[in-house]
């Protein structure tokens, strides 16, 4: 009796459980197509690459393509412009993101406020992230930092500057300047949403309670915002990192290697010398940079994505 | 399901509705000093964007000089050349951005679905791995799309960029739509079905509803990314396919003789995204966040 007892509700389970698998593979289809699109672009040119990289490949020439080993890796790592340029790399994204986040912060404190034209202010500080990046890099190197007749001389004629090339003489200023331009907008949007979602109710209170605005601003404002400033660079490192429209338009990596970052030198190794084994030796190093970092990064966000991290907060 | 309802937003208070927000007062004089503040930095800001929209009007000779000139008698010819020089470039880009926009809309809707609404089982691993791969640099997959593109005499056409586009704004797209069907009232799409309401009349009387903004909004990210792209164009184009960006490149030696035109140029190609952008700004900030921030 109770042996054909169990043996049915064992029957039902087992029948409920092919039944549950059933649906989720019926719930499956639909994310199938995505997911393939996404393997198919991303993760098997990944494999590919690494294949590559083992090999001595140039389309230049192709005949002598043959299986080197190590070969392309050694030569990568005694390769001083791959180091400068992962060094550039570092500056070239630190520099941008935590100063766009700097001057993001106080727009974004600007702009909470009741400000006359709010939102034709808001329109207007948007834009530069609008703008295409090779457009605006090349409105950036002529008509406002050229030598001769670029209106940031002119500007700063009154307080002695005078013919400055700021492209040649600065380089990584130049980019630096361009891209915190480019993303201040970017962490402006993400930190006014950050500072609007602030419950009024607890700021009211703060300061019936004798809380001076410092005060608040230090102890409420700064620690509302933290998720929103590691989501600001988290998500301007994974763009900005990238970094290629107008170090190509501008300075083209000069001069010298000043300004070449990882980007650009895979696109000169890719692309101008068609060294495929060691610009792919290169992607490789990059990709595994960047999933050590990303790792880090991840665990950051996914706090922020996940169940806890913005509950209650928007 | 309930895994889903975890990670819905405990409260709809979107920052887009304009919640009556009171504020103590400033004294008046820092008030209107920190709005002229706010309204100094902001046109600071936007300046180069208006300065560049400006010299576009100028004629060659007034756009190059010391000192730069604020005054001029504004023509249309830049434009009218510039737009003529492009038109080709604009046609691809216009052409490549609303095939992959489509593309991954049709795309990202169903996977979105398949990761909120009706979640698999390993939904939270699926959407972590879409994000991935945006963290994955576009140097670990150039040299063998441009080896098989070449190989299949696929370089300098418009299918390369359209497939490309798409796979790098699917993941932002699912991320995005999923943040907006996790809106989606599940009481009332649990009435529907027990009111055994057809899977496809729970989709036009409850989801279409909530996705369609959503939608809109997604398409247009999409659009602003895939239009402004400048690595892949470059790199996989040259005449056929040739979008936008790569018009901008053949400015990039022009050393000081054609501003007036190169800054025409920069703005026609600016335009539809600055269009775009303003018209979606509610949601612009949900896009980027990829529907982290609301």
């Amino acid at each position: 009796m109770t042996a054909i007892a169990s043996s049915t509700t064992g029957a039902a389970a087992a029948s409920a459980r092919t039944r549950a698998r059933r649906r989720n593979r019926l719930h499956r289809i639909p994310l199938l197509p995505a997911l393939l699109f996404v393997v198919v672009v991303t993760q098997v040119p990944f494999v590919l690459t690494v294949y590559y990289s083992l090999q001595s490949y140039n389309l230049y020439h192709p005949d002598t393509r043959h299986f080197a080993g190590l070969q392309n890796y050694r030569t990568i790592f005694e390769d001083s412009i791959f180091r400068t340029a992962l060094v550039n790399t570092v500056i070239l994204t630190a520099a941008p993101v935590l100063l766009s986040l700097t001057f993001g912060l106080f727009i974004a404190l600007l702009l909470d406020r009741k400000v006359f034209g709010r939102g034709l202010l808001r329109t207007l500080i948007i834009s530069p992230f609008l703008v295409m990046p090779a457009a605006a890099a090349l409105v950036w190197k002529f008509t406002l930092l050229d030598t001769q007749f670029g209106l940031i001389n002119f500007m700063l004629r009154p307080f002695g500057v005078d013919h400055t090339d700021w492209i040649n003489s600065y380089p990584k200023t130049t980019i630096t300047t361009v891209l915190t331009w480019q993303w201040t907008p970017f962490m402006v949007l993400i930190l006014l949403a950050g500072l609007q979602s602030q419950p009024p109710e607890v700021l009211e209170a703060a300061k019936v309670d004798g809380a001076g605005g410092w005060q608040i601003f230090r102890s409420m404002t700064l620690p509302h915002l933290r998720p929103y400033m590691e989501l600001g660079i988290v998500l301007g490192s994974i763009y900005i990192v990238q970094a290629f429209d107008a170090i190509f338009m501008i300075t083209s990596g000069g001069p010298g290697q000043q300004t070449t970052n990882i980007p650009y030198y895979l696109y000169e190794t890719a692309f101008r010398a068609f060294d495929i084994g060691r610009a792919s030796a290169m992607g490789v190093v990059v990709v595994i940079a960047t999933i050590i970092i990303a790792t880090l990064a991840l665990r950051t966000i996914s706090g922020l994505f996940s169940d806890e991290g913005m509950k209650g907060r928007l | 399901m309930s895994t889903s309802t975890l990670t819905r937003p405990a409260r709809a208070r979107g920052t887009g509705t304009r919640s009556p927000r009171r504020r103590t007062r400033l004294p008046s004089l820092t008030g209107s000093l920190l709005g002229l503040l706010a309204w100094l930095v902001v046109l600071l800001f936007f300046f180069p964007v208006l300065w560049m929209a400006l010299t576009g009007f100028k004629e060659e000779a007034d756009a190059a000089t010391d000192p730069p000139k604020f005054i001029f008698s504004p023509t249309l010819d830049q434009y009218r050349s510039a737009a003529s020089d492009a038109e080709a470039y604009l046609t691809h880009s216009l052409t490549i951005t609303v095939t992959s926009t489509l593309l991954v809309l049709t795309v990202a809707l169903p996977a979105a679905y398949a990761l909120s609404i009706a979640p698999v089982r390993k939904w939270r691993d699926a959407l972590f791995f879409f994000i991935s791969t945006k963290m994955l640099p576009i140097a670990g997959a150039i040299i063998p799309i441009y080896v098989i593109a070449r190989n299949l005499q696929l370089l300098d056409r418009q299918i390369v960029l359209v497939i490309l586009y798409s796979a790098m704004n699917l993941p932002i797209a699912v991320w995005m739509l999923r943040s907006f069907l996790l809106e989606v009232p599940v009481e009332i799409l649990e009435a529907a079905r027990v009111d055994g309401a057809s899977f496809l009349r729970q989709l036009r009387s409850v989801i279409v509803p909530v996705i369609t903004p959503g939608l809109a909004a997604t398409a247009l990210i999409c659009f602003i990314f895939a239009w402004n792209e400048f690595f892949l164009a470059v790199n996989l184009t040259t005449t056929n396919a040739a979008t936008v960006p790569v018009y901008l490149v053949s400015f990039q030696t022009g050393e000081g003789q054609f501003w007036a035109r190169l800054c025409a140029g920069a703005s026609l190609a600016c335009l539809p995204v600055l269009i775009a952008g303003w018209a979606a700004q509610d949601k612009l900030v949900r896009g980027l966040s990829m529907g982290a921030v609301k």
